[in-house]
């Protein structure tokens, strides 16, 4: 028997294709997820659009016009759907395979647990909300007149990581708690609400109600920083950006992925086998 | 098909059943209950930044108190007018063969799910209204005040038909199951149409023509948005009658619908498996 380890991007190619193999058993479904995501992105911008009707910007000298408020949504669409596409429905897989005790078969596996928990399932039907976001993005490029440089791009693209990597910690932790409580469709809950904080630019948090939450969202669990940061590059610029809180959600990513990582260890150790 | 009317005391036993299963889960409840009102937050913060950079006075007729008040009551409205698993249960029901039971057993399935489903909903106010009260306490600045005894007259019934048109209506739509076996991408669709047209997302004045039309012409108004604008007092009068008169004719059709597909959806269904 090899004892080299596995290569884990020919694992995540395999069950990516066994996903996509899955999801194409069921066209008719595939399809309609997909129109689903086409039409959510057309409401959100019809609602935006009736929005900007009324107001030039989303917040006094923000700066979020119409159709930079529109990257910030595309961004939001783009980290939305790479989380469905390949963090969500293995974070909701994880708890029902504690529940049944079907995680010995992932912990007997000759890989990590934590990927294998991670990626073993992908979504592709998330993939159309990244193909609206995209397309919504470049329309509002072309409105703004802006075309991003090399650098402004691979910067999106690196805090896009940043903010999956955030987004997806938090997940871990949450869905981790399973092993103790069984069953937590509420945390799956907690996790779709407390993300809503993340879905507006941080500059609408003003005020004696809007300031405390900016603060524990940005520093305490930076969700705010996973679509902020990368928006702001995308929608005004290198120029327009907040260098302190790019630096930062750099050091935030890297806090979460270990805090989550040492929240996943402590379960998996906790973990009593269920059933026969 | 069984047609039977169901008795009192059958009523009173499924109701006292499912008030004790619904009871179960208590802390859960009300914890759902309370994460619920997060949004809100942020609605409250969006809507505080819109009218910061306002273009002329007003959103559509509301002011920024209006609209905050909007977005609480129409949680009201969707607690009395959601009606969550009810679709999907039905179908799945179709699907596993379950259904099997209303067909042999002297109780009809809409009225099982019916007085299931006021248990239930009663439970939710039982253990919401603490949330409820406490964001309304802190809300209150937002409210001009109470509206007069005939306006909540007028606000009490929209919700109670607001309740049963919820329910008709995704009762009806779980029915499609006996011809479509699965209906969660129907279901979905009709969730994301309804979110958008019932007045949750937005109050309906925002709309521009034809849209404003459209959803003046479609029942999903008055599951959210009537209500809503009832206790705001923007609709009184000849109005509001009329208004709670096309509620009850919805509710009444859907209630109909519901009946048509149960008729000839068990006709064409087929039983499988012991």
């Amino acid at each position: 028997m090899s004892e080299s380890p596995p290569s884990y991007t020919r694992v995540l190619a395999v069950l990516a294709r066994n996903s996509f193999v899955r999801d194409m058993n069921f066209r008719g479904n595939f399809l309609i997820e997909v129109i689903t995501a086409m039409f959510w992105m057309t409401m959100m911008v019809s609602f935006y659009l009736l929005i900007f009707q009324f107001a030039n910007e989303i917040g006094e000298d923000t700066g979020w016009t119409k159709y930079r408020f529109f990257v910030f949504l595309a961004t939001t669409m783009i980290i939305n759907g790479l989380m469905q596409a390949f963090v969500l429905p293995n974070a909701a897989e994880f708890s029902e395979l504690i529940r049944l005790g079907n995680l010995d078969f992932a912990l007997v596996k000759p890989i990590d647990t934590q990927f294998f928990i991670s990626f073993q399932r992908v979504n592709w039907s998330g993939y159309a909300n990244i193909g609206c976001g995209i397309a919504l993005m470049i329309y509002s490029l072309i409105h703004l007149s802006h075309t991003p440089s090399w650098l402004e791009m691979s910067l999106f693209a690196i805090y896009i990581a940043c903010g999956l990597g955030i987004l997806y910690s938090l997940v871990i932790c949450l869905a981790s708690t399973s092993v103790w409580m069984g069953r937590n469709q509420s945390l799956y809950n907690f996790w779709f609400y407390i993300t809503t904080f993340s879905r507006y630019p941080m500059e609408i948090y003003r005020g004696p109600l809007g300031e405390p939450l900016r603060l524990i969202f940005t520093f305490m669990i930076p969700i705010m920083i996973a679509i902020n940061v990368p928006a702001q590059i995308m929608a005004k610029g290198l120029e327009g950006a907040e260098w302190e809180l790019a630096v930062f959600g750099l050091f935030a990513t890297m806090a979460c992925l270990a805090i989550s990582r040492w929240i996943f260890s402590l379960a998996i150790s906790a973990y009593r086998s269920a059933s026969s | 098909m069984p047609v039977t009317s169901v008795s009192p005391q059958t009523w009173w036993t499924i109701f006292r059943i499912s008030l004790e299963e619904r009871l179960v889960y208590r802390a859960d409840f009300a914890l759902g209950t309370l994460m619920r009102f997060i949004p809100i937050v942020t609605q409250v913060l969006l809507w505080q930044a819109i009218f910061e950079a306002l273009k002329g006075d007003d959103v559509a007729g509301y002011q920024y108190n209006d609209i905050v008040a909007y977005y609480l009551l129409v949680l009201v409205g969707r607690a009395f007018s959601s009606m969550p698993n009810l679709s999907e249960g039905i179908a799945q029901q179709i699907r596993d063969g379950q259904i099997k039971k209303f067909l042999i057993q002297p109780i009809d399935l809409i009225e099982f799910l019916l007085i299931t489903r006021v248990a239930h909903k009663v439970v939710y106010y039982g253990i919401a209204i603490g949330p409820f009260a406490l964001v309304f306490f802190l809300c209150r600045g937002f409210f001009s005040g109470w509206p007069d005894a005939i306006t909540l007259a007028g606000y009490a019934t929209s919700l109670v038909l607001a309740f049963l048109l919820g329910f008709f209506l995704e009762a009806f739509i779980g029915l499609i199951g006996f011809w479509f076996l699965e209906v969660s991408s129907l279901l979905f669709m009709y969730m994301l149409i309804n979110y958008f047209l019932s007045g949750h997302m937005f109050p309906l004045a925002m709309l521009p023509e034809p849209w404003a039309s459209i959803a003046q012409a479609i029942p999903l108004q008055y599951l959210a948005y009537f209500p809503t604008q009832v206790f705001l007092g923007k609709i009184q009068g000849e109005m509001l009658a009329w208004g709670l008169t096309i509620q009850l004719a919805w509710v009444i059709c859907f209630a109909i619908l519901c009946r048509i597909a149960m008729h000839y959806g068990v006709r064409r269904y087929s039983a499988f498996g012991g």
